[in-house]
């Protein structure tokens, strides 16, 4: 049910995410969420992207790629939502090491990508509490 | 100002008479090394000097040199001299494994170190109405005990107060109005700093002098020191495998350190070719020990770029000057006044999982050394964690902590992201400006 995370490392200096970027959309790879975490010194760039083992083999030899499995789930965009999505999971006393949600273009509803440690944990709580998981294929159909 | 001396007759001894006092030292140095140090033996052996080549300081160049490999190859006992049951002491190199040098005293060693210090006590124009804070670390390093024994033999009331816990040291220092300030030139720096954030002008400050040594420092870091404490700050050289600080000091004209010569003889050499070069010219600084008994190193490399001069100095002294340091022959750095190899960093790198790309970069704020070791992440360890890169940062540095003695800040950076020269890595980049 994960979500495939491609998670690139770079030097915290100026270009170096556009550099990225720039390889992916001259080889027609669409981005569908995208979050960096940084440092004084690194960031850590992570991408939703609509082909993933396409991005991989274009960064691989010049970045330091690793791709995760992350939680993707689906939430109604209005207040509140996100904080009764992570109630369930901050309950069962799952840690979330960090997450980003985006907005759907057409519907009313957000999306959240999360990072824990034992997907199909989370995934289950999720689901018993009524959440909507979400699969790359419902990514890139938005 | 009448200037002083702690042993007059040496410190102002004519040329002629002090060339024949070593003369007279060298010879039967020589005898002593070569009948008890088989290391030594060996060396002078394979290129066919025997003692009673040696007749006068001129046939010095005639001897083999050692160098810090030597020291590392007779680890512990290979370069000793004297029964285990003479000597009553032992030093060692700031703590660098695999690179350590002991090296050892006895009571004569270490009577004719203190004496070396007071000269440079009493040079600071310390008198036993002096109170001397020494705040050189006590223990393995050199320092503490030197300038201790120093102090002690020139009748200074001495506060043995080792380095660190600055508070503890202001406080001492004001309440027992420390005179002489005995530390590295940084801490001397960081002393002035606490004083000044406590509100004391340098007026309020007891002290008059500073002895400070074992890192390099410059000029504008002496006048920052001299204006905040109030002081005159003096420069002192020596290095362990010698004996320790006091080879060199400096008098009140500081324009270069008066070596003590009666004890250890100094020749500048070209690095490449171990040629001796005439006075006045810069090159790699060679001492030789003449009476040490202990551990008697002749024609010990330093590494150290150098050089000498026998200007007549307004002090009185007619002991040969050595100027500042100006370099190292090698990649070794001296940071916060310990010893760091680069090949250290690696062998931790390589220890710890790392490829052995790296970056050290050193600078110099607010007077103290800062450390920087860049580190390529790699393949394996990468994780989008942060949090976990952050750990993996703050265990190398931990893991080159405990191999060199003092604190880096570690940064994990992109692969392929340190500088390349021709496509070699840069490893060190020194930024302080020194001189």
């Amino acid at each position: 049910m994960a979500i495939k995370q491609l998670t690139v490392f770079l030097p915290n200096q100026k270009g170096s995410v556009v550099s990225v970027t720039d390889i992916l959309s001259k080889n027609g790879i669409n981005l569908r969420a995208l979050s960096i975490a940084e440092t004084q010194d690194f960031g850590i760039l992570r991408l939703i992207v609509n082909d993933i083992e396409a991005a991989e083999a274009l960064l691989k030899d010049d970045y330091l790629i690793k791709t995760v499995d992350v939680v993707g789930v689906k939430i109604n965009d209005e207040p509140g939502k996100l904080t009764s999505a992570l109630d369930v999971l901050d309950k069962a006393n799952i840690n979330v090491e960090y997450l980003y949600a985006f907005m759907a273009r057409t519907e009313k509803h957000a999306y959240v990508v999360l990072r824990v440690e034992d997907n199909e944990e989370a995934e289950s709580l999720l689901v018993n509490a009524g959440f909507k998981l979400i699969t790359l294929a419902d990514i890139c159909k938005l | 100002m009448m200037e002083n001396y702690y042993q007059k007759e040496i410190e102002t001894m004519p040329v002629e008479e002090i060339k024949k006092l070593q003369s007279e030292k060298l010879v039967k140095q020589v005898k002593h090394v070569y009948e008890n140090v088989s290391y030594y033996r060996n060396l002078m052996d394979e290129k066919g000097v025997k003692p009673e080549d040696i007749n006068g300081i001129e046939d010095l160049h005639k001897l083999p040199f050692l160098t810090k490999a030597d020291l590392r190859d007779a680890y512990p006992y290979g370069l000793l001299a004297k029964p285990l049951e003479d000597c009553v002491r032992i030093h060692s190199t700031s703590g660098t494994t695999g690179r350590r040098v002991v090296a050892f005293y006895t009571q004569n060693d270490v009577d004719l170190w203190e004496d070396c210090c007071a000269r440079a006590v009493v040079a600071a124009g310390g008198t036993n109405k002096d109170v001397c804070q020494v705040a050189y670390g006590y223990g393995l390093f050199t320092g503490g005990f030197g300038l201790n024994g120093g102090s002690h033999k020139v009748g200074c009331l001495t506060l043995p107060m080792s380095s660190g816990n600055t508070e503890r040291q202001v406080q001492f220092m004001m309440d027992l109005k420390a005179t002489i300030l005995c530390c590295t030139p940084s801490y001397a720096a960081y002393i002035g700093e606490s004083l000044k954030e406590q509100g004391y002008k340098p007026e309020d400050i007891p002290l008059k002098a500073g002895i400070f040594g074992a890192e390099p420092w410059t000029e504008e870091m002496r006048k920052g020191i001299e204006s905040t404490l109030g002081i005159k700050a003096y420069d002192i050289y020596g290095l362990t495998e010698t004996t320790g600080p006091g080879v060199a000091f400096e008098c009140s004209e500081q324009t270069g350190m008066h070596i003590n010569e009666d004890h250890f003889y100094a020749e500048i050499i070209d690095p490449d070719t171990g040629e001796v070069l005439p006075e006045g010219e810069k090159g790699e600084l060679v001492f030789t020990s003449l009476d040490k008994e202990a551990f008697p190193l002749l024609r010990y490399r330093t590494r150290d770029i150098c050089v000498l001069s026998r200007k007549k100095c307004s002090c009185g002294r007619t002991l040969i000057k050595m100027a500042k340091p100006m370099g190292r022959t090698d990649d070794m750095l001296i940071i916060r006044g310990v010893n760091v190899f680069p090949s250290q960093i690696e062998t931790v790198l390589l220890k710890e999982g790392y490829e052995p790309n790296y970056q050290i970069v050193v600078d110099r704020k607010n007077n103290n050394d800062t450390f920087d070791v860049l580190v390529e992440m790699t393949h394996e360890r990468f994780t989008d964690k942060v949090s976990e890169v952050l750990a993996m940062e703050k265990a190398l540095a931990n893991a080159m902590k405990i191999m060199l003695g003092i604190n880096p800040t570690v940064h994990l950076v992109a692969p392929k992201t340190i500088a390349r020269s021709e496509g070699k890595a840069v490893r060190v980049v020194d930024k302080r400006k020194l001189i």
